[in-house]
């Protein structure tokens, strides 16, 4: 018989361990389910974390998927620590690509043809800007009616998402684009340059490394951010120490919508170029498992936005490759997800089997 | 039925261990048929394991428990009451919304009718003189009233052993005279009683026996009346406690006060809380005033408005160094020279899973620069310097505020509000569960802050405390503050009568009668 012991302080090694226990427990449990669908493990395995890898252009897409997943965790990150529940940053990420590829539409549309530092900024920063709308409406809710911004943040992901449709069905749908449900293509003046030529990597993926730097700068160096996860941890402690709950609130909110508002610019101006119904594929969601595969830490977070990121693009090949469901991605992403939380225990508690002599 | 002179209560070698800390080693433990048996210790010294133990709720590792000469297995608390062990814990277990009786009624097996109840508690109560009305619901009653209906319940079941936990912390000096006559009565009719506490007096007054512990470890069984408190310290502690000389304030009754309250009304935050009415309160430097009552008086509500917690004061109603300060923040307060520890240590005090460094910049912030960030290194020292001045046992500025015992946690925040050279330091129970040597520690810094020409406001329940370091005395009662009296003016029966609301002039505004107006 194994039992649970509590130990006597949480184990810092654990903590660190447990999303790699985690990974190689989900890629196990990923073999026995290729078996049992009838296809060779390895060769499954293989889809979903070496052929993603393999050479510059598959690399290049792994780390263009992983840039919008990373700039949202990290702001989600900022966000759960101050212990508000955001989990509508899809919602968030879709009004940042209506703000910012609004934007880039409307110097379209008009003829204006900017400087790329200036038009680019303005793209971003009006991203940024819709993001933090639509999560500002979840702070006021909650700061004046104390609905729970669980499901407030839910809920608009789903308005958000008929905002989007709204437009391109309607008023922004592209005249000469054979009324397809599409925007016309941005000019190109507002695109994110190439990072490596030849592919379609662009700068947003060192903008999120900064951000990633930044994120580490303001949770761990800064008085505000110290101020925001004495909140999340202890909110007495917070009152105690003078912090303002609705300052933490606002501001928690606030960065983690405009991370992802700057998040939903960045795919409009970058890979896609115009706006469809479909700019996003759910990395809203896929963020919050980012956030806790990679311990709420920044650069755990740059590490498992990756990681999610091969898995994202290993169910599109196995789906090619393999021709089994795309929805596989979605079976490892929750399977990940609940192992990560199982092993958790493990920081907490230490497993001992149990002893049959009472100790003298 | 046992033979005569076999023990109610024998526990021999009981051992604990929890992960960390062997909480109980062979410890034993006899108690007589109708026999007062005191259990003596500071705190973490065992005693609440071994209660535990006795009742059902935790499992000892090794050790025989037997209960009128049969070995038995205590297996859950429900277990101990159908054996006839009955216990009142230290902190309540009553629906505040329920009445007394639907409270008792609870706890009872099914087999009696709410009416019936209520009919048996006025016979028990009237029985051993405890005054409680079954019909009354829990939030209007005091917290001693609360007390009665706990003993009522534990009563109800006809034990033959009581265990009451630490029962005097909430009580007013009169309330335990008459707690420990009902306590007499009941021995006196054959239940025997286990009485925990560290209050050497009560012990003494009370008990005939006295199992004294220390480190989870048994360090003797005296009688308590053949004692003197330097023998039953040295067996609690190892060592007597340093004595404390408390010298003469030099504060100057004509200088301007430090703090000043005039007129504070409040209106309750929650249903269950208390309203301030019309306080009125001086502090002047050098001095240290104390404020006692019984918990659950207002305590709470006048600390959060002091401190800024709670701004809600009325504008005018608080005043420090001669500015309004009433609506100001905590840290606002705090810039301004208030410097405030507050009851809970873990949670308020401290963040208990960050760091002790961490955990100075909730109240010090000389590290953060004017853009806002943070300079790790200063944190990191001026932590490990208060865990030097103040003795605290600690892993060192990294170590977790969750991983430290309550009495070191308590000297690591009190050292860091002393160190921060405050104009005003607010204390809520400076030595509230914290062990002997560690209190005399406290107590002596907070003199010497005194003496170094700050303002001390102390808000405590222990009145031995207040009687040794404060220079001026208020008692709180219903939320309302009694006039000040001189310490030396003090006598516990006086103050004991003022915790009953019953001071001179008490219906007209205290603000008339405090002699500092003007």
């Amino acid at each position: 018989m194994l039992r649970l012991e509590a130990r006597p302080a949480p184990s810092q090694r654990m903590a660190l361990l447990s999303p790699l226990i985690a990974i190689a427990v989900t890629a196990l449990l990923a073999a026995v389910l290729f078996a049992a669908l009838g296809k060779d493990p390895v060769r499954g395995l293989a889809v979903f974390f070496f052929e993603p890898l393999n050479g510059l252009r598959a690399t290049s897409e792994v780390l263009l998927k992983a840039t919008p997943l990373i700039v949202i965790a990290l702001g989600l990150a900022v966000c759960y620590r101050a212990n508000v529940w955001n989990i509508g940053a899809e919602g968030q990420y879709l009004l940042g690509a209506v703000a910012g590829g609004g934007m880039a539409l409307w110097l379209t549309a008009n003829g204006i043809v900017l400087p790329k530092v200036l038009s680019l900024t303005l793209v971003l920063l009006c991203g940024v800007l819709g993001g933090m709308f639509w999560a500002s409406i979840v702070a006021l809710l909650r700061d004046r009616f104390n609905a729970s911004e669980i499901l407030v943040s839910l809920m608009l992901v789903y308005v958000a998402q008929q905002v989007v449709n709204y437009l391109v069905f309607g008023p922004w749908k592209d005249p000469g684009g054979f009324n397809f449900p599409q925007t016309r293509t941005f000019d190109a003046s507002t695109w994110l340059p190439p990072l490596i030529e030849r592919t379609r990597l662009h700068i947003g993926f060192l903008l999120a490394l900064l951000a990633a730097g930044l994120t580490w700068l303001f949770m761990f160096r800064s008085y505000r951010g110290f101020a925001l996860q004495v909140g999340g941890l202890a909110p007495a402690a917070a009152r105690y120490a003078g912090f303002s709950s609705r300052g933490a609130l606002w501001l928690a909110l606030g960065v983690s919508g405009g991370m992802a508002g700057l998040a939903g610019a960045m795919e409009a101006a970058g890979p896609l170029r115009q706006l469809t119904p479909h700019i996003s594929t759910g990395l809203g969601f896929t963020a919050i498992i980012v956030v806790f595969v990679g311990r709420l830490h920044p650069l755990g977070i740059v590490a498992a936005g990756v990681l999610l990121s091969m898995m994202l693009i290993g169910g599109e090949l196995a789906q090619s490759r393999l021709g089994l469901p795309n929805a596989l991605s979605s079976v490892f992403q929750g399977l990940l997800l609940v192992v990560l939380l199982a092993s958790d225990t493990l920081i907490h508690y230490r497993v001992r089997g149990a002893r049959k002599v009472v100790a003298g | 039925m046992s033979p005569p002179g076999t023990p109610r209560l024998e526990l021999s070698g009981i051992s604990k261990q929890y992960p960390a800390v062997r909480a109980n080693d062979k410890v034993s433990l006899r108690v007589g048929p109708g026999e007062i048996h005191a259990v003596l210790g500071e705190n973490g010294a065992g005693k609440s394991t071994l209660m535990k133990v006795i009742y059902g709720a935790v499992q000892p590792d090794e050790g025989e428990i037997r209960f009128n000469g049969e070995p038995v297995r205590v297996s859950s608390p429900a277990h101990a009451r159908k054996l006839g062990i009955s216990m009142v814990y230290q902190h309540f277990s009553l629906f505040d919304t329920l009445t007394a009786a639907e409270n008792v009624w609870l706890g009872l097996d099914k087999s009696l009718k709410l009416p019936q109840v209520a009919e048996r508690i006025t016979q028990v109560a009237s029985a051993y003189g405890l005054d409680v009305d079954p019909q009354r619901p829990v939030h209007t009653l005091s917290v001693g009233e609360r007390q009665r209906v706990e003993i009522v319940r534990a009563l109800l079941t006809n034990p033959q052993l009581l265990i009451l936990d630490e029962p005097t912390s909430v009580l007013t000096p009169q309330a335990v005279d008459k707690l420990f006559v009902t306590l007499r009565k009941l021995a006196a009719g054959g239940c025997s009683i286990l009485y925990i506490s560290h209050k050497l007096d009560e012990i003494r007054a009370l008990c005939q026996q006295c199992t004294v512990l220390r480190g989870g470890k048994r360090t003797g069984v005296v009688d308590p009346r053949q004692e003197d408190n330097a023998g039953l310290s040295r067996l609690m502690i190892g060592a007597e406690p340093p004595a404390l000389v408390h010298r003469e304030s030099k504060a100057d009754p004509a200088a301007l006060p430090v703090l000043s309250v005039r007129a504070l009304s409040l209106a309750k935050a929650d249903p269950f809380g208390t309203e301030l009415k019309a306080i009125a309160l001086d502090v002047r430097a050098g001095e240290i005033v104390g404020i006692a009552g019984v918990s659950g008086n207002g305590q709470q509500e006048l600390l959060a408005a002091l401190s800024g917690e709670d701004p809600r004061a009325a504008a005018g109603s608080i005043t420090l160094l001669g500015s309004d300060i009433s609506r100001a923040n905590a840290r606002a307060r705090r810039n301004a020279g208030l410097h405030f520890v507050p009851e809970e240590r873990l949670g308020r005090g401290a963040v208990p899973t960050l760091s002790l460094a961490q955990n100075t910049l909730l109240t010090r912030t000389a590290a953060v620069s004017s853009l806002g960030f943070i300079a790790p290194k200063p944190v990191q020292a001026l932590a490990a310097s208060i865990i030097e001045r103040y003795q605290v046992k600690a892993g060192g500025p990294g170590a977790a505020a969750k991983s430290l015992s309550g009495g070191n946690l308590q000297k690591f925040i009190v050292g860091r509000e002393i160190d921060a050279k405050p104009r005003l330091l607010i204390v809520a129970q400076p030595t509230w569960g914290v062990d002997v040597g560690a209190a005399a520690l406290i107590r002596g810094e907070m003199l010497a802050l005194r003496d170094a020409g700050c303002a001390l406001l102390v808000v405590s329940e222990e009145l031995e405390e207040l009687f040794e370091i404060s220079d001026r005395l208020h008692v709180i009662a219903q939320g309302r503050l009694s006039p000040s009296m001189p310490v030396a003016e003090a006598t516990i029966e006086r103050v004991g009568e003022w915790m009953s609301g019953l001071w001179p002039q008490a219906g007209a505004t205290a603000e008339g009668a405090n002699h500092a107006a003007a």
